[in-house]
């Protein structure tokens, strides 16, 4: 039994690492991993992955051996006497200090990007979004050619005449103002997004961008990043928000800037008309 | 067998047993009766927890098939075959919290540490023996407030169409806000769509009858190991389990009231107009929101993780010092390094209660707090692992004898090192954002306070079970047992952070319907895998009957259970299996020595209790 149950712990460590790091070698390529990273801060935080799947891989390979061949090693020897001991304050004080030095470099390492995305102001020449979710939708208010966004306040929300962020109809600077159910984001230049929420709590959520924001009523927060590649992605929504949550997903294309330069110059109706052919152009 | 020798320290006031059925076996105030109560509450949710999760699995592996079973079960909520969202929610809310308050919490401490707490120490009782069985009798209301939450709708549908009107729901069987029960989702009821009504402020309820049960629990356990140890037993001669037990209930202590009064404020909420958590100017389901203002949906997280964080603890402590025992027994060793483990076990209670936020790097909350938070959270690998080095450093050497009890310890080692490892990518602000809320962290939990811990309580069955009961377990069963469920477990959580790293989120009811084309195209290449878990969890859930099955058959026809029959050391093997009324016959026992001298050089046998008198003493300075 204490063979079996020793190969055991080999064949978890050597499954792990087959699935984490051999799925080349089992299937000839990757088919599980991280979608393509499309965002500046990606690369930052796909190694910053790697390097802790380095110190992660090592520690669980070898405890997992290590306790496989204990327990291969140290099973029952007739009337034989265990070793008797109560322990070594060396041994404890190294094997301590070795790994709170791992643990605490990876920690501060792994402050970098964060460090990049949320205490940095977004750069001035970024562009300006703001989504608006709801539950089971995602709605992005986009300024128009004025560049400058209508007020919006909850008293003006009415989704069944389409104004589903509020927007006032009063205020001149809306006028020109596109509400839309799907997104666009300009190529290489940094976006900056205001998140809210009308009613629960959702999260914007960009696998490709390893980007993910709560949206929480009562809150509007900024965030920012930049897209380097351009397609069509996916935006589900990350964060319990009511029965039909896992429908919850809009529809992200990131295209050139200089075209999307032009497209937010057009009036809303064009505008959204736009949008629409240029969710036809790519494909997931 | 060994020779148990009662060193006489004096007569002590003896209380006759109950003689009548009901204060024997209900209300009972017996700390054995009670812990066997808490054990059993334990069995019967587990099973319920899992049933659920067999229904999840079976949604999440097939969306969108129609199985006949289902529509005949349940017409309303898998009106087509199908299980609708809302009732795919309602199952995982339930999973969560069944399994985490009514498995996790209650096994673990209310079962085994009720039972073995006193009997270790050389008590005939908890301190506070009426209050324990009061603490009982109130988890056991909050589990049938919390099933019955789970029925809410039914009951409602009933009494409107038999009896009178009563508020009219959709077709969910209960609560869908998760374990978690996110405010303001929780806090606006009906309106916020179906299940956010009776079935979140039954739910809520029985959270909070559970807080006071478990906070009634603490006070006793505490009260008791301070105060009612035999002669003999001073603190670093306690058996490992009764420092992991007190650690949770300090824990348990500090943490329950926070979700106490947090659950209050939700029902306030609910049923109060109160604003604790809803924010002014919310526009639900095509209406604005005017009697609520000022509230903060953020002050529900830091509240509800302020207690959340450390019950991830309390969860998993107990079996941390149960592993360290069981190791020692059957590797017939000393525990390597006991001070360590009992520093180690303070630092994890104590970093415990700085790390909740954690659970909020997207939430919202400051990006500083962000920072402080991960770098307290990576520290608390530290204590971690100190205890991962020292289970290896007391099987080295060792003579290990392996009995299904120890197959489940070591099983604990190795999962407790899974699950715990992959805390690193969580605890870090950065690898979080992709990382959050999808099957990564759902993998990672499981693996670390669901299967580890409850590898602690089937090592705790098997173990003790000749001592509750009297009777030994069937040991061939039991291995089976072990190697399917070890398996099982692995090939289920392990294949589920892949998933997360492809950005599968949590809380779905469906990502990617193959047939018709319906959900996340870039989760469409993960349904073979996750089809691939859900058949482990199927396969997992039905080796469980063997352990069901090891049990009832074991109780009726097992081999009677010796004083001793594993040759350990502590307290709990010098008296009768099962042991009597006042557990040490009126005579309080008196301790020579630490709680695990195995091996000791010079000694005719190879362990030595620590009742026994005789025998070398061997001074091993630290």
């Amino acid at each position: 039994m204490g063979k079996l149950t020793g190969a055991l712990m080999f064949v978890v460590a050597i499954g792990s690492v087959l699935l984490f790091i051999g799925q080349p070698l089992l299937f000839g390529s990757r088919l599980w991993w991280f979608p393509e990273g499309i965002s500046q801060h990606a690369a930052a935080i796909d190694a910053q992955f790697l390097r802790t799947l380095v110190v992660v891989g090592i520690s669980f390979t070898a405890a997992q051996f290590a306790l496989g061949y204990a327990v291969i090693r140290f099973g029952r020897k007739g009337s034989e006497r265990a070793v008797y001991t109560h322990g070594s304050n060396k041994l404890e004080v190294t094997w301590t200090m070795i790994t709170a030095a791992v643990f605490v470099i990876l920690a501060i390492l792994g402050q970098r990007v964060w460090a990049n995305l949320h205490l940095n102001a977004a750069p001035p020449d970024s562009t300006h979004i703001e989504v608006v979710a709801q539950q089971f939708q995602w709605n992005f208010h986009y300024a128009g050619p004025d560049g400058a966004f209508g007020r919006t306040e909850s008293k003006f929300i009415d989704d069944s005449a389409l104004n589903f962020i509020g927007l006032d109809p009063n205020d001149s600077n809306g006028k020109d103002d596109a509400q839309t159910t799907s997104m666009v984001i300009p190529k290489d230049r940094p976006v900056e997004l205001t998140l809210k929420s009308k009613d629960v709590i959702h999260s914007f959520f960009v696998p490709a961008l390893r980007f993910k924001q709560d949206t929480v009523p009562g809150l509007a927060i900024k965030v920012h990043f930049t897209a380097t590649k351009e397609g069509k992605y996916e935006i589900p929504c990350a964060e319990l928000c009511g029965n039909l949550h896992h429908n919850m997903r809009s529809t992200l294309v990131v295209i050139p800037a200089d075209e999307y330069d032009r497209l937010v110059s057009m009036p809303a109706e064009k505008f959204k008309e736009q949008l629409g052919e240029l969710m036809a152009r790519y494909q997931f | 067998m060994a020779d148990v020798v009662h060193p006489i320290h004096g007569e002590v006031h003896r209380h006759p047993a109950p003689t009548s059925f009901i204060r024997k076996y209900i209300f009972s105030t017996d700390h054995k009766v009670i812990g066997t109560q808490y054990w059993f509450l334990a069995l019967f949710s587990v099973f319920v927890g899992m049933g659920l999760s067999l229904l999840m699995r079976l949604q999440l592996g097939w969306p969108g098939q129609e199985w006949g079973f289902l529509k005949t079960l349940f017409p309303t909520a898998a009106e087509n075959g199908t299980i609708s969202g809302e009732f795919y929610l309602s199952l995982l809310t339930m999973h969560g919290t069944v399994m985490v308050f009514f498995v996790l919490t209650t096994a673990p401490q209310g079962g085994f540490g009720n039972y073995f707490l006193p009997i270790q120490i050389g008590a005939a009782d908890m301190a506070f023996p009426v209050l324990n069985m009061m603490s009982f009798w109130i988890t056991f209301m909050a589990l049938v407030v919390l099933m019955s939450a789970f029925f809410a709708d039914s009951i409602a549908h009933f009494l409107n169409d038999y009896f009178f009107d009563v508020a009219a729901a959709g077709n969910v069987i209960g609560p869908i806000g998760g374990w978690t029960g996110y405010a303001p989702l929780s806090a606006l009821g009906e309106r916020a769509g179906p299940g956010q009504g009776m079935g979140v402020i039954l739910w809520v309820t029985s959270i909070a009858l559970f807080c006071i049960a478990s906070l009634l629990g603490a006070l006793n356990f505490i009260t008791t190991m301070l105060n009612m140890r035999a002669k003999g037993m001073s603190l670093m001669r306690l058996p490992l389990t009764c420092w992991a037990w007190f650690t949770t209930a300090v824990l348990a202590l500090l943490s329950f009231p926070v979700l106490l009064a947090a659950g209050i404020l939700l029902i306030l909420d609910h049923t109060a107009d109160t604003s604790f958590f809803i924010p002014g100017g919310e526009y639900v389901n095509g209406k604005l929101v005017t009697e609520h203002a000022g509230g903060s949906p953020i002050m529900w997280q830091h509240l509800f993780w302020f207690f959340g964080h450390p019950e991830v603890y309390i969860a998993i402590l107990p079996g941390m010092g149960l592993t360290s025992h069981i190791l020692s027994t059957f590797a017939r060793k000393p525990v390597f390094g006991y001070r360590a483990m009992v520093y180690a076990i303070f630092a994890i209670g104590l970093l415990g209660f700085f790390v909740w936020g954690h659970h909020m790097f997207i939430s919202g909350m400051s990006p500083y707090s962000a920072i402080a938070f991960s770098l307290v959270t990576l520290t608390i690998g530290v204590p971690s692992a100190i205890k991962t080095f020292n289970w290896l450093g007391t099987l080295w050497g060792g003579q290990i004898r392996f009995t299904t009890p120890m197959l489940f310890a070591i099983g604990f080692v190795s999962l407790f090192v899974s699950g715990g490892i992959t805390g690193l990518f969580l605890g870090q602000t950065s690898i979080d954002i992709p990382l959050h809320d999808t099957y990564f962290v759902v993998g990672h939990f499981h693996l670390i306070m669901g299967v580890a811990a409850i590898f602690g309580m089937f090592a705790g069955t098997y173990f003790w079970f000749p001592k509750m009961f009297g009777k030994m377990m069937n040991e061939g069963l039991g291995k089976l047992h072990f190697l399917l469920t070890f398996i099982g477990v692995n090939a289920i959580f392990i294949p589920m952070h892949i998933m997360g790293m492809a950005g599968q989120t949590r809380r779905y009811a469906s990502h990617w319907n193959p047939a018709t084309g319906e959900g996340l195209h870039y989760l469409s290449n993960m349904v073979p895998l996750t089809r691939f878990v859900s058949i482990a969890a199927f396969v997992t859930i039905a080796a469980q009957l063997i352990f069901l099955v090891n049990l009832v058959w074991s109780w009726i026809k097992g081999k009677k259970a010796t004083e001793n029959p594993w040759e350990a050391t502590s307290l709990e093997w010098t008296i009768p299996s099962p042991p009597p009324h006042d557990n040490f016959a009126g005579i309080e026992p008196e301790v020579h020595r630490g709680p695990y001298e195995y091996s000791v050089p010079g000694a005719s046998k190879d362990f030595l209790m620590q009742t026994d008198a005789e025998g070398p003493v061997i001074e091993h300075g630290h």
